[in-house]
């Protein structure tokens, strides 16, 4: 099976449900969009995040999947913050991203809209060392809480700084 | 670890409360979760779980490997449902390439995925049992297991880490007299879960400690992303299996248990009743077998058999290729779930068209589901965090990758 190429024109992509949703929510808002292997991918603007899931939560996104890092070292804007939704009621997934500069890596915490964003932003914190502002405990949870560096960034060696 | 550094997580509120701590390695943590409560006499005020003990930078590791060589780290994350693991991440390196995977392999997976989702719920309702307080079960539950367990070993030669699947099929066809083996434990087991049930179900102290235990209401276990049958025993009637299917499960036919009440006796009836589900889909996939070959036709993905590797020159070229250069999978992203026995377990990659991955980030089930501990028993006794934590299902090695 030969994989069909990826879409990434958002003109052909607004009569998706969950885009045509954030369009129509805010225009402005959305930077991107990517479809590719079946899977929708849209860039939001960095302050809307939580904005953008809240229109998507009550257009049947009820679930948060999970949320995520990627590192592009040293690519800039070095950060892609990845957030997975699913909608149970429509049986379909959404991936959202954010991208953040090296330089300042800040980004709302989406505890107001989903409690349950609490871990995975506080390993995205732990291990990529990106802050989430309006999280309510943003402390290490899998490194020991005086440890130095962030393990998953593409600067940290795989076997540690000996 | 400094999770034992001087600063303490938790401070207590007034002269009123107390903090205790749980763990790591209280019995009824399922390894090593340290649970902090400030209670206020047997009330919970408050409760932290803190979690790391176990990390061991699996993702990390995974950055460094290559793409066939991340399947025996997934067996690790989470000991108790190897086969769930090797799964999702061998579908979502396959969708990343775009391969067919013969039928055969398919039904085999499905074979495999259910008994080790029997596999783990028989230690989760034994551990679950014995921290209550009922000891019998354990060992009724170990007994079970133990037939699995030679049943994996007789197919991949591992008890535990089985890493029996490829990418693009699974290693090996499985060992002559395999298939009357396992269909003589589908034949036995549900006699056993009667027998499981006999012990629980209708127990009077069984029934005190579990029923109207760690509630939960639907929203609330939503909105804290739980999944499985912490989920579904809060009444959300959900599950991957039925409605996103991979791996040929659009082909069996069974039921999905959902309860309403929200309890942790709830939850148990959810495990339980899906056992038996998971018994009938394995002979489902024995009477529905098809023949074939297990392994995808894609010379430079899949290792080619030893018997062509002494003929045929190619395929010496590719073993020699794939083993030491590894295999370049095209660029993009793709986030896979599946359902495990604790929920929805996620890989989602990145590629950058090497041969090693970009990026692994593992989903966590019971890492989601943990979060719910606190709503589960805030206001509540004491006695009743040992249910709760049960109820979950937790794995730390999961949690903690």
């Amino acid at each position: 099976m030969a994989l069909a190429p990826a879409i990434t024109d958002l003109e052909q992509l607004k009569d998706h449900p969950a885009v045509a949703r954030l369009l129509s929510w805010n225009r402005g808002a959305v930077e991107g969009a990517k479809f590719d292997r079946e899977e929708m991918t849209v860039w939001i603007e960095r302050t809307l995040i939580c904005e953008a899931c809240e229109a998507l939560r009550a257009d049947g996104f009820t679930s948060l999947a999970d949320i995520t890092c990627v590192d592009w070292h040293p690519r800039e804007p070095r950060f892609e913050v990845v957030y997975h939704l699913l909608s149970m009621s429509r049986k379909e997934r959404v991936r959202l991203k954010v991208k953040l500069d090296s330089a300042d890596p800040v980004v709302k915490s989406l505890t107001s809209v989903w409690p349950g964003a609490n871990y995975f932003e506080r390993e995205i914190f732990d291990l990529f060392g990106i802050r989430f502002s309006g999280h309510p405990y943003l402390k290490r949870i899998l490194m020991p809480e005086d440890w130095e560096g962030h393990p998953l960034r593409k600067d940290y060696p795989v076997e540690g700084y000996r | 670890m400094a999770h034992l550094a001087p600063t303490p997580v938790l401070e207590a509120g007034d002269s009123k409360t107390m903090i205790l701590n749980m763990g790591p390695q209280h019995p009824s943590t399922h390894g090593v979760l340290r649970v902090l409560l400030e209670i206020d006499g047997e009330t919970i005020v408050r409760i932290m779980p803190d979690i790391g003990f176990l990390h061991t930078g699996i993702e990390k590791t995974c950055e460094a490997k290559f793409y066939q060589q991340v399947v025996p780290l997934t067996d690790r994350i989470d000991y108790l449902c190897p086969m769930t693991n090797n799964l999702c991440y061998v579908l979502a390196v396959e969708k990343l390439l775009g391969l067919e995977i013969p039928p055969k392999a398919q039904w085999l997976r499905v074979l495999m995925n259910e008994l080790t989702r029997i596999n783990s719920h028989l230690v989760w309702l034994g551990t679950h049992a014995m921290d209550i307080g009922a000891m019998t079960v354990f060992l009724y539950c170990f007994r079970e297991r133990e037939r699995i367990l030679r049943l994996f070993e007789m197919v991949s030669g591992q008890r535990m880490m089985t890493s029996y699947f490829r990418v693009g099929g699974v290693s090996l066809e499985p060992p002559i007299g395999f298939f009357d083996r396992v269909r003589d434990f589908a034949s036995l087991f549900p006699e056993k879960i009667d027998e499981y049930e006999n012990l629980l179900t209708g127990n009077p102290i069984w029934m005190m400690r579990t029923k109207g235990v760690a509630r939960m209401t639907a929203e609330d276990a939503i909105a804290l992303c739980a999944t499985g049958p912490t989920l579904r025993g809060s009444g959300v009637d959900f599950d991957l299996r039925r409605d996103m299917p991979y791996s040929g499960y659009e082909n069996f036919k069974f039921k999905v248990p959902v309860r309403q009440e929200g309890d942790v006796f709830a939850r148990y009836l959810c495990r339980v009743a899906e056992m038996r589900e998971s018994i009938s889909m394995v002979k489902q996939a024995l009477d529905g077998m098809p023949e074939g070959p297990v392994k995808a036709d894609a010379p430079k993905v899949v290792l080619p058999d030893r018997e062509k590797m002494k003929t045929q020159m190619e395929s010496l070229i590719y073993h020699f290729k794939i083993i030491t250069e590894g295999f370049a999978v095209p660029e993009g992203e793709v986030y896979q779930a599946i359902e495990s026995p604790r929920g929805e377990m996620g890989y989602y990659i990145v590629s950058d068209g090497s041969a090693k991955p970009y990026r692994v980030h593992m989903r966590s089930a019971c890492f989601a589901n943990l979060q719910t501990l606190e709503t589960m028993c805030k206001g509540k006794l004491l006695a009743d965090v040992v249910a709760a934590i049960g109820s979950i299902d937790i794995v730390l090695g999961e949690i903690d990758r």
